[in-house]
């Protein structure tokens, strides 16, 4: 157990707790930007916490993120956390200042590709990045875009671009930017050192949203615990029923196999590339299962606006596919799993440095 | 649960462990290679190999965490669970000293007296002698407290009267470890309960076949008639049976077994989408990895409480219900993906492995509780009972 965690998860907690609330929640779907709730973050230090000391953050390691993101699964936080984290991580690698204000990445899908051209002393960026998270909210975006085969982290300003909005299942911001020659000083652009890529950017991404969607099945299973003890039926709670006993402990597996999934990830060793793919296969398949399970034990109260249970749920049915649905990371895991052979199956389930494959 | 301590970091094995499983595997090879043993599923249930046992005892990987003093090797809890692993990915034929060596060897350690260790568990260790488990009855299945075999206390000893059901390898073992009944309940339906080992060769003893719907004899009825057992044979204190079956579960139910009774199934996947990547092969192949991924770090995890004392009845029961769940599911994902008319007498590798698995797979949610009794005790855990 480590201490620095429980510490972190716990001030997130306490932190949300007060601001966080479902009607915060439910103001930022209609639009509103939970000021409050950012700045409480920024307060406590989350929002740069990934940052090496030097650059104001606390240099904490992928696995503590990820516990916090956890966190911010359970709460449904309607802010860019983990886009916010990550735009840093680019940029801080690149030796680029992180400016204040939320962040967000692009592009968010394997096959999108931003290109990028000189312009005298500048920069002039092109392409179409869509379902960018808070895309059209954000104050800078942090991006990966092309010359060639090389790639650049390029840091764009918020108003810079064309915003067509989108919203997910959950309400969340999902927009599509066009940039049609935009243009970047010679201190937004950076060549992508050893270890950023659009790749490395997409695996962080799905990782994180594990991790979120690891929180959200936790809260998941908390309402329908609540609600087996609370409701009343034939005389009893119906969590008195065997058959809801039976449905919450398939539950609780599948929460326990979430959290554990994104742990294990976290902690991996090598380039972690399959780790993640494990992670975001195992862990959409679980909040699949939990989502489901948990409307079964709520019935029609869940399905209502009025009930929360729709906080956790429609961000799983969200979460799931972004960053690479179950189907595409579990196409290529097999595909790594096929190279290395009928013998390398169980070498790479017990390597100790990881599964081995190619970042 | 340890899954959701807000603290939790994922346990790593140490490397040093790295060179064991190197050790295990090339031992492995070699016996494959000669021929010793094929790869079947299942391999810790169906195949009992006294000879293989005695090839591994030699190794000093069978009771390899136990005292030296009792032909135990002082090796680690995880170098344990290499092992196990390996052997069962393996699909190496390990039935034999299996269940005694997981369970009794334990047992005897926590509450044997001492006469009963320097007896049992050195020639577990060099597996000489193997141990079935009795504790089924054909009244008591899930519900132990309706077992009825029954210890009288006479001179010197004990006389056990009654039948227990599926015990497995019962005709191949040379002791059983009894529960029975050796003391009135009063209001408390797990109390008056012990542990017996009872010689499976004492006048008394009848064993006889279970046969399996797919032919296979490894299940017995074992009946006891005035069978007479020493005083010292009586495991811990008398009627603290309940108590003492308790502490076993934990290794029971969260180990390896319980999700790669399969692994050899998988490994064929894998040739059956190299040599026809197709989306849907290549796909269930990442998935059934990604699951396999997450149960074997879940037991992992589950290990580290096991190796700190702790009886973690939960976590291991979550690892046994997703765990089981997992090897009948590949099961049924595979033979969709690569169909054929089963037979155990088909010539290739693949659809004999298939064949049999399909006809083992429904025990594999029965045995060592069944998942709904599994559920139950999550459920309880959950305050919801």
């Amino acid at each position: 157990m480590s201490e620095m965690r429980t510490m972190l998860v716990s001030s997130m907690e306490r932190l949300l707790a007060t601001e966080c609330a479902p009607e915060v929640v439910n103001a930022a779907e209609k639009g509103e930007w939970p000021a409050k709730l950012w700045q409480a973050l920024v307060d406590a230090g989350m929002t740069r916490a990934w940052l090496p000391e030097a650059e104001g953050g606390s240099g904490v390691g992928l696995g503590d993120v990820l516990a916090v993101l956890r966190a911010a699964g359970r709460h449904a936080a309607p802010v860019p956390l983990a886009e916010t984290l990550l735009a840093g991580w680019m940029l801080s690698s690149s030796g680029m200042e992180v400016p204040d204000g939320p962040l967000t990445v692009a592009p968010v899908r394997a096959r999108e590709r931003l290109s990028l051209k000189k312009s005298g002393k500048g920069w002039t960026l092109s392409g179409a990045a869509g379902g960018v998270p808070w895309g059209g909210q954000a104050a800078h975006r942090v991006a990966i875009a092309w010359v060639g085969r090389q790639e650049y982290v390029v840091r764009i300003d918020g108003a810079a671009g064309k915003v067509r909005s989108a919203r997910n299942l959950a309400g969340e911001p999902r927009d599509e930017l066009t940039f049609d020659g935009v243009a970047l000083g010679a201190d937004a652009v950076a060549k992508a050192p050893a270890g950023v890529s659009q790749g490395e950017l997409f695996r962080r991404g799905a990782l994180a949203r594990a991790a979120l969607m690891a929180g959200a099945t936790e809260k998941a299973m908390a309402h329908s615990l609540r609600y087996a003890n609370e409701r009343v039926q034939f005389g009893k709670p119906i969590g008195k029923f065997q058959s809801v006993q039976q449905q919450l402990a398939l539950m609780s597996g599948e929460v326990a196999a979430a959290c554990i999934a994104v742990e294990a990830a976290g902690a991996s060793g090598g380039s972690g590339l399959a780790e993640a793919a494990c992670a975001k296969v195992r862990v959409g398949e679980a909040a699949g299962v939990a989502a489901a399970l948990a409307h079964q034990i709520h019935a029609a109260i869940g399905v209502t606006f009025e009930h929360t249970l729709h906080h956790s749920t429609r961000r799983l049915w969200s979460w799931r596919e972004e960053f690479g649905a179950e189907t595409d990371w579990a196409g290529y895991l097999g595909h790594w799993l096929i190279d290395l052979g009928a013998e390398g199956l169980w070498p790479a389930m017990t390597n100790q440095t990881g599964i081995p494959v190619a970042a | 649960m340890i899954f959701q301590d807000p603290g939790f970091t994922m346990p790593e094995l140490a490397p040093e462990l790295q060179t064991l499983r190197a050790e295990v595997r090339a031992f492995l090879k070699k016996e494959l290679a000669q021929g010793s043993f094929v790869p079947v599923c299942n391999s810790w249930m169906e195949g009992f190999s006294p000879e293989f046992s005695r090839k591994l005892a030699a190794r000093g990987w069978v009771g390899m965490t136990w005292p030296k003093r009792y032909g135990g090797q002082e090796r680690s809890f995880f170098e344990n669970f290499v092992v196990n692993e390996e052997l069962l990915a393996a699909g190496a034929p390990v039935g034999a000293h299996w269940v005694g060596v997981r369970q009794t060897g334990p047992l005897l350690l926590r509450f044997g007296s001492d006469r009963l260790k320097d007896e049992f568990l050195p020639r577990l260790a060099s597996a000489e002698i193997f141990f079935a488990i009795g504790m089924s009855e054909p009244d008591a299945g899930s519900d132990l407290g309706q077992v009825r075999t029954q210890a009288r206390r006479t001179d010197g000893g004990w006389v056990i009267n009654g039948r227990k059901i599926w015990s497995s390898g019962a005709h191949r073992c040379d002791h059983m470890v009894v529960f029975c009944r050796t003391g009135d309940a009063g209001g408390d339906r797990r109390a008056g309960f012990s542990q017996i080992i009872v010689d499976l060769k004492s006048k008394g003893v009848t064993i006889r076949p279970i046969i399996m719907m797919n032919g296979a004899h490894h299940f017995n009825e074992t009946i006891f008639d005035d069978v007479f057992v020493p005083e010292y044979r009586l495991v811990g204190e008398p009627g603290n049976g309940w108590t003492q079956v308790l502490s076993e579960l934990g290794y029971e139910r969260s180990g390896p077994e319980r999700f790669l009774s399969i692994f050899p199934l998988l490994v064929e996947l894998v040739r059956l989408a190299a040599r026809d990547p197709d989306a849907r092969k290549v796909i269930a192949l990442g998935q059934l990895g990604a699951r396999l991924w997450t149960l074997r770090r879940m037991s992992v995890a589950v290990a580290t409480l096991l190796a700190a004392g702790q009886s973690p009845e939960v976590d291991a029961s979550l690892v046994k219900d997703l765990g089981t769940r997992f090897e009948r599911e590949t099961i049924e994902i595979i033979r969709a993906l690569a169909p054929a008319e089963w037979s155990a007498g088909a010539p290739s590798e693949y659809e004999v492995l298939m064949a049999k698995a399909l006809l083992s797979a429904p025990t594999f949610t029965l045995r060592g509780g069944t998942n709904e009794i599994l559920r139950n005790i999550i459920a309880r855990s959950l305050g919801l009972r």
